[in-house]
């Protein structure tokens, strides 16, 4: 006579075909992706080999080189606070009309959101792109590509924080007869204010990121030197800008981080 | 020594000067910006409509295709090549000088824009989508390692503990212990990364890493604005239900 023995599982029968049906699901899409893409596999066992191959020639840094990018790597900083400047002054009347509580009419209300998915849906280098066309290449078309696509990203979360906001306040400034205007400043600003100075902080960190390859495309910054030195195999001194981007990147990180603190 | 109030105004002053430092250091001219504004509506006449004949919309759509499939493949191999990435660079699990390492690992991938990566990911494995791969594959490991690494280390270290003590190996300590545990957040992080990877898959051709970025470069080199305003139409409208699927999926899952 046979005695049940009850076999522990780990995951009942509905978690287990879940999981095999997630699994096939991801190796299918990998597969078929690969498939698509018409590479077959003979150019990937080099891969790995290529790019130790790099790396080793990156090594030593080219110190010699650091004169040179000073310069660029200011003018890169310079071009991502600028930059949030103008997002800054862009997107409140955007986020004005893309906050249901604040917006005059759904017409408003549509246009502020379009101007606010338009915005973050076209990548920071693709701004930049149209922005050398219109103004030249230069630091002015990086501001402007700075500050366009930073402008939806800071609408969009002003907006929300509007949303939030107490509005009594707002229907107390008015009933004491303030035009829009002086609603708008004593009503919604300062409740919003502490948030505005937060996210135009953290959007200068991510900016400091975005505005070092706007130089790929004309744009300024260090971008500029980092594409030459590319072009020109001179690894040596790629990995040099290399580290002092990181180093600019890290600082203004933690700056952000800091002033985030305190704010709050 | 300053107190609350001081501090304020010492941070406000210092940004004050900061902003006006980098007004004068950048030297923007008036004149050509009011010229550029002037230029701009011609651009926009030029663009409107969006107009692409028949092969320049197959084109699209192959190239986008190839912007597609680059992200899947890249969100699949960034995501297997972090998870172990992850585990080093959870403080809680780790021995320090892995910790360490990893650490350095992630910092570099999120500290390094995504078209940085490229431009070097192009000049090592060569123009086309394989660049592309490794370059997404690159920044999605800083990206998921980092919340994965984080969520590890909020874990409820009584699990671990328990199937250490009931003489599980250290292999079977992370099977049982640690990844019932963020399993759920697992999900949801995949499908923002594939979200996030599919954005950046529509750019780094600009630099030649396969994709349909190529493609836009090339019709602003022809001054075919039409064109490059039928592709930005497309990428937008592929960015937008990425970005809906991404959240229906974490809304479901979280």
């Amino acid at each position: 006579m046979s005695v049940d023995t009850p076999q522990w599982r780990r995951f009942n029968r509905r978690e287990r075909l879940g999981r095999f049906l997630a699994t096939l699901l991801a190796l299918v899409v990998f597969v078929g992706s690969w498939e698509y893409l018409d590479m077959g596999v003979t150019n990937l066992a080099d891969t790995p080999r290529h790019i130790t191959d790099l790396i080793v020639r990156m090594y030593p840094p080219d110190v010699a080189y650091t004169g040179q990018i000073i310069d660029p790597l200011i003018e890169t900083v310079h071009i991502a606070a600028i930059g949030t400047v103008m997002a800054m002054m862009l997107s409140l009347p955007v986020a004005v009309l893309a906050a249901k509580n604040t917006t005059p009419n759904a017409a408003t209300y549509w246009l502020g959101k379009l101007l606010v998915t338009v915005s973050r849906s076209v990548n920071i280098i693709v701004w930049a792109l149209i922005f050398v066309v219109m103004f030249g290449p230069g630091a002015l078309a990086g501001i402007i590509a700075v500050g366009v696509r930073s402008m939806g990203f800071l609408g969009k979360l002003l907006a929300e924080e509007i949303e939030e906001i107490d509005f009594g306040q707002v229907e107390a400034v008015r009933a004491a007869g303030a035009p829009p205007a002086a609603v708008f400043l004593y009503g919604v600003v300062p409740q919003i204010k502490p948030a505005v100075a937060g996210l135009a902080v953290y959007r200068w960190d991510i900016n400091v990121r975005g505005a070092s390859i706007l130089g790929f495309v004309g744009a300024g910054g260090i971008g500029v030197q980092l594409f030459t030195a590319v072009d020109s195999f001179a690894w040596r001194t790629v990995a040099m800008i290399l580290i002092a981007i990181l180093a600019v990147v890290l600082v203004s990180e933690w700056l952000s981080a800091y002033t985030r603190r305190l704010v709050r | 020594m300053f107190g609350r109030r001081g501090l304020k105004w010492a941070v406000y002053a210092g940004v004050f000067g900061f902003l006006v430092w980098s007004a004068w250091g950048l030297r923007v001219s008036p004149t050509r910006f009011v010229e550029g504004l002037g230029y701009g509506r011609v651009l926009l006449g030029q663009m409107l409509p969006p107009s692409a004949d028949s092969a320049g919309i197959a084109r699209i759509v192959d190239k986008l295709g190839e912007s597609i499939a680059m992200a899947m493949v890249a969100t699949v191999t960034g995501i297997v090549l972090s998870v172990p990435v992850a585990f080093m660079a959870a403080e809680n699990i780790s021995p320090r000088p892995l910790y360490y390492a990893n650490r350095g690992l992630i910092s570099l991938s999120r500290a390094l824009h995504g078209l940085i990566v490229a431009i070097i990911a192009v000049k090592a494995v060569g123009i086309g989508p394989l660049a592309g791969i490794v370059a997404i594959t690159f920044k999605t490991i800083g990206f998921f390692s980092k919340l994965l690494a984080e969520d590890i280390e909020d874990i409820d270290m009584g699990g671990v503990k328990a199937a250490r003590a009931a003489g599980a190996s250290p292999i079977q300590t992370l099977l049982y212990g640690v990844v019932p545990q963020i399993v759920p957040r697992f999900v949801g992080l995949t499908v923002y990364r594939w979200d996030i990877n599919i954005r950046q898959s529509t750019v780094i051709g600009i630099v030649g890493a396969g994709g349909i970025g190529t493609l836009l470069l090339r019709a602003f080199e022809r001054y075919d604005y039409a064109y490059v305003a039928a592709i930005l139409s497309a990428i937008i409208a592929v960015v937008l239900v990425a970005e809906g699927v991404s959240a229906l999926v974490r809304r479901r899952y979280q």
